[in-house]
């Protein structure tokens, strides 16, 4: 059995291939979008890819700051913490990652999802 | 003194400014303890490396440069080996072998091999003329190439390249400066900084291609120019390849020793073998490899202090940018992603070019970036490196040390105008002084206005607005209640729409971050009201010249398309004037049934909507639909949507001209044409009004005599039926005026404003002043229409069909499941397996 299977981290990209103020996504095991964003700082971060209110695509929304606009009713949702900021109420769950060598690696127990 | 033979032997591989400088710690504190032997690969004595950039700008020679000439060696009892590198180290016997096969025993070995240029792996790397930015020798051929003039291209924005860039610009060569990343040295500066230094370059004759990926460096025998994998060339008869460098750890590789990026040592600077230690950029210290001379010199205190018997511990550096090229100052410390908790404190002076950003975090600085003006870096470093609250001082953090050390009183932004002195310049445009401010309002000048009007102060660029407030607040005391009425265009800025347009056009400002800056911006890249908004406003002010930027984009403008509730998308193609045809019908037909659309509707305007496409199959889509002729209907832009007709005196009994003819002309005439909302137009063949154009912002109806010109109709949330502009006799004159009418919308509406509130704000009679009765600007307001137009009629569907921005409709990529072993997966991307 090779390194490669029992790694713990899994490569899901390189962060060059992220527009700076954009956001990439990738499919999960278990058919969940998780949204890699990164901000105009070059700070990545990855959230599911629902926002809280309707499940709106916040890869698609705009990212000002350390935010992301939802494109579908403009709630803004904290990248940090995936919680809406303002008025508005709720929270994406984030999914906690780690650079090495300019690749996004993530848990392989969050890539495999609710289908581990 | 010990003699010489009862000494330990130290060998030191590498003369360079780490090996030197920790002989010279060692020294400082036991002089006795070793005879030292320094072997170096290059033919000089220890020279500073980071004085290189002077030397090639003709600052500076060499013998400026030098750290240690031979009498220190001699001095110090150093035996210096040069041009004789050691090429393996056998430690086993403890011993050395050089280039040249001497072999020297040792007790203590040190590994200051320090770091090598990366060279990219491009085809052509290895021409005559491609030129690394590292020693000596690299620099005697940068000038042996400059001084026969011509081009040279440096690969690489980061501190490197831009010092290389810049000294062969001063010895005469035209540079251009090629960076993979969109942002010069993004590891030091933020967007907005990286944005200034990139303008300021430019300005010094420079060309700055960012984003831009090297695909060859061609030539016949010798560098010709680099090839982009856009397909662009650029000519050059050397190429400097400054993209990054790698520590040099292949003579400890091959001895064995534990190496990770760099070679591991602990807190002493001690390697894996007791006896062998190494330091500077060849190692790799707590997971950290440094390649700034800071931390290279605590390093060797450490190392220092540890072989000496007095050992101390390296704890890791905290490390800053500090650097001025081609006389502008940038400062970098710490962490400026913005990350966790972090809050942002702006402060840009758009007259002195000045941009600073201040980070804090739990009441702490984090970081800082500062531009133009770095005079209080080293103050934030060091609070930066104390991890010193700074919640007492916070509102004043930003002013720099002067300001803020004076505590309390200076924080409420009222005070530190108080406490400014009478010849403090407020309006740096017009040169007002404080003194001359306040006598103003003293005399009377009570509001902005009276202030812009009596001294000039904040009548230009308007960016010390908040400072006359301030003073107005002072002078007048309770009197003064504030009295910006105009609504700021969002809370980024206290300018309004209409202010940051007239500061675009009268500044020339062509870049949002350019904007930002000159218009004192308070957040660093903007907001999602303000970043769609601008990038119209500089569409429309400098046509063919203004680079669109997608991620200030609205999703339907930058995926060509409508979302929808469930993230997919619909896709309506262009039917001129409402009109189609077998051959369009069976593309749209067939792309139903291949995509697997779910929902065609007939749309409001005319067309077929074609519901449910998934963003991955949008380009397919839409190569099908531009093969039977179809293009975008931008039923997604705040774009011209449709043109929508009644059949007219082609069939109908009752038409009076062609107002499906018409109708089609205006939609060939403004597709594509960018503006402040939606714009819908209707071509009505007669009062009778089957196309509904009395409820469009642009409607002709049709009478027997010629076509009268309706606007500023709506069918939304509030209805509003057009006004009459006027009527006119022929198609072309309708044309004409339309064109001039839609370029005053584009001109001075403000962004999302449809034609209905924004006429009803500026007044009918304006806009019929504007575009019907003079008859000079209504010519220039349709010429600059068409000049616009030209620009804008190129089909975003062809281009995405035909590969551009790919990465937009793809995903990073996908995890799957191996079959039948649901612990394992596999990472899909669109370029292949990646794990």
């Amino acid at each position: 059995m090779s390194e490669y299977w029992v790694a713990e981290w899994l490569d899901m990209g390189a962060i060059a291939d992220i527009p700076l103020r954009g956001a990439r996504t990738v499919r999960m095991a278990d058919g969940q979008e998780v949204a890699f964003f990164r901000t105009a700082g070059n700070h990545v971060y990855a959230l599911e890819n629902s926002c809280p209110h309707k499940k709106g695509p916040l890869s698609q929304g705009i990212v000002h700051g350390t935010s992301v606009t939802c494109p579908l009713h403009n709630w803004v949702i904290d990248l940090k913490t995936g919680e809406a900021e303002g008025a508005d109420e709720g929270c994406t769950p984030t999914i906690p990652l780690r650079i090495d060598g300019g690749r996004i690696m993530i848990r392989r127990a969050d890539a495999m999802g609710k289908a581990a | 003194m010990l003699a010489p033979s009862s000494r330990e032997r130290l060998i030191v591989i590498g003369n360079g400014m780490a090996g030197c400088r920790a002989v010279e710690e060692i020294l400082a504190r036991d002089p006795d303890r070793y005879a030292i032997t320094i072997f170096g690969a290059e033919a000089h004595v220890n020279y500073n490396r980071i004085m290189l950039s002077p030397v090639l700008a003709g600052e500076k020679s060499f013998e400026d440069i030098v750290i240690n000439d031979l009498c220190w060696y001699a001095d110090n009892e150093i035996e210096l080996i040069t041009s004789d590198p050691v090429v393996a180290i056998d430690r086993e016997a403890k011993t050395v072998r050089s280039q040249h096969g001497k072999v020297i025993a040792y007790d203590r070995l040190l590994i200051a091999t320090g770091s090598d240029p990366f060279i990219i792996p491009v085809p052509g790397k290895d021409l005559p003329g491609v030129i690394t930015f590292r020693d000596m020798t690299d620099v005697d051929a940068m000038l042996s190439a400059a001084a026969s003039g011509g081009d040279a291209v440096v690969i690489g924005g980061g501190l490197l390249g831009l010092e290389a860039a810049h000294g062969l610009t001063l010895r005469g060569m035209k540079v251009t400066v090629i960076h993979l990343m969109d942002t010069l040295m993004e590891r030091q500066l933020d967007e907005a900084a990286g944005w200034l230094l990139k303008s300021a370059l430019e300005t010094r004759g420079q060309t700055i291609l960012t984003g831009a990926n090297t695909e060859a460096i061609y030539g016949d025998g010798k560098v010709e120019g680099v090839r982009l994998k856009d397909g662009r060339e650029i000519p050059a008869s050397i190429v400097v390849m400054a993209v990054g460098i790698r520590p040099n750890v292949a003579l400890a590789r091959d001895a064995g020793l534990a190496i990770g990026r760099g070679i591991h040592v602990d807190d002493h600077m001690v390697t894996s073998d007791p006896a062998i230690l190494a330091v500077g950029e060849c190692v790799e210290h707590d997971g950290t490899v440094y390649g700034l001379v800071a931390p290279l010199w605590e390093m060797c205190r450490a190392l220092a202090d540890g072989v000496t018997s007095k050992p101390s511990g390296y704890k890791g550096s905290v490390t800053s940018t500090k650097l001025k090229v081609a006389g502008l100052d940038v400062f970098s410390a710490g962490d400026f992603s913005g990350g966790d908790g972090a809050e942002d404190i702006v402060l840009r002076d758009a007259s002195r070019g000045v941009y600073k950003r201040v980070i804090v975090r739990d009441d702490k600085v984090v970081g800082a970036v500062l531009y133009g003006d770095t005079g209080d870096g080293g103050w934030y470093f060091d609070l930066l490196k104390k991890g010193e609250d700074v919640s007492a001082i916070r509102d004043a953090l930003i002013f720099g040390q002067a300001f803020a050390s004076g505590g309390g009183a200076l924080v409420d932004p009222k005070a530190a105008v108080a406490a400014l002195s009478d010849d403090a310049e407020i309006c740096g445009c017009n040169g007002v002084s404080k003194a001359k401010v306040v006598g103003c309002i003293e005399a009377g000048a009570h509001t902005l206005d009276a202030v812009r009007t009596s001294c000039k102060a904040s009548a230009s660029c308007g960016s010390c607005t908040g400072l006359v407030e301030n003073l107005l607040a002072l002078t007048m005391g309770d009197e003064y209640a504030g009295e910006r009425v105009a609504k700021t265009m969002c809370k980024c800025t206290s300018f309004s729409h209409d202010e940051v347009r007239r500061q675009i056009i009268e500044q020339g400002l062509k870049e949002i971050p350019q904007v930002m800056q000159a218009l004192t911006w308070s957040t660093p890249d903007g907001c999602a009201s303000c970043r769609p908004a601008l990038n119209y406003y500089l569409l429309c002010a400098w046509p063919g010249r203004y680079i669109d930027d997608q991620q200030s984009r609205f999703v339907n403008e930058r995926m060509h398309a409508n979302i929808q509730k469930d993230g997919t998308y619909s896709v309506v193609p262009r039917m001129w004037g409402g009109l189609t045809n077998p051959t369009e019908l069976r593309a749209i037909a067939d792309v139903v049934e291949k995509y697997d659309a779910p929902m065609v509707k007939v749309t409001g305007g005319q067309r077929l909507d074609i519901f449910g496409i998934k963003k991955e199959d949008l380009p397919a889509v839409w190569a099908d639909l531009n093969a039977a002729g179809m293009v975008s209907g931008h039923a997604y832009g705040k774009a011209l949507r449709t043109v929508k007709t009644c059949v007219g005196s082609e069939w109908c009994r009752f038409g009076t001209q062609d107002s499906t003819g018409l109708g089609v002309k205006l939609e060939r005439a403004f597709w594509g044409s960018w503006m402040p909302h939606k714009f819908k137009m209707a071509v009505s063949g007669c009062p009778r009004n089957c196309a509904e154009a009395t409820i469009k912002d642009f409607g002709v109806i049709c009478v027997d005599s010629g076509y009268e010109l309706h606007i500023g109709g709506n069918g939304g949330i509030t209805v509003r039926v057009t006004d009459l502009l006027c009527k006119v006799a022929t198609e072309q004159e309708a044309i004409h005026i339309a064109a001039a009418f839609v370029q005053l919308y584009r001109e001075e509406a403000r962004y999302l404003e449809r034609t209905a509130p924004w006429i009803e704000r500026v007044g009918l009679a304006y806009v019929k002043e504007r575009v019907v009765d003079d008859t000079v600007h209504r010519d220039e307001l349709a010429a600059r229409f068409w000049v616009a137009q030209s620009f804008s009629q190129d089909d975003p569907w062809a281009e995405r069909a035909e590969g551009a921005e790919r990465h937009l409709h793809q995903r990073l990529g996908e995890v799957r499941p191996r079959a039948g072993a649901t612990a394992q997966a596999a990472i899909q991307s669109p370029e292949g397996v990646m794990v």
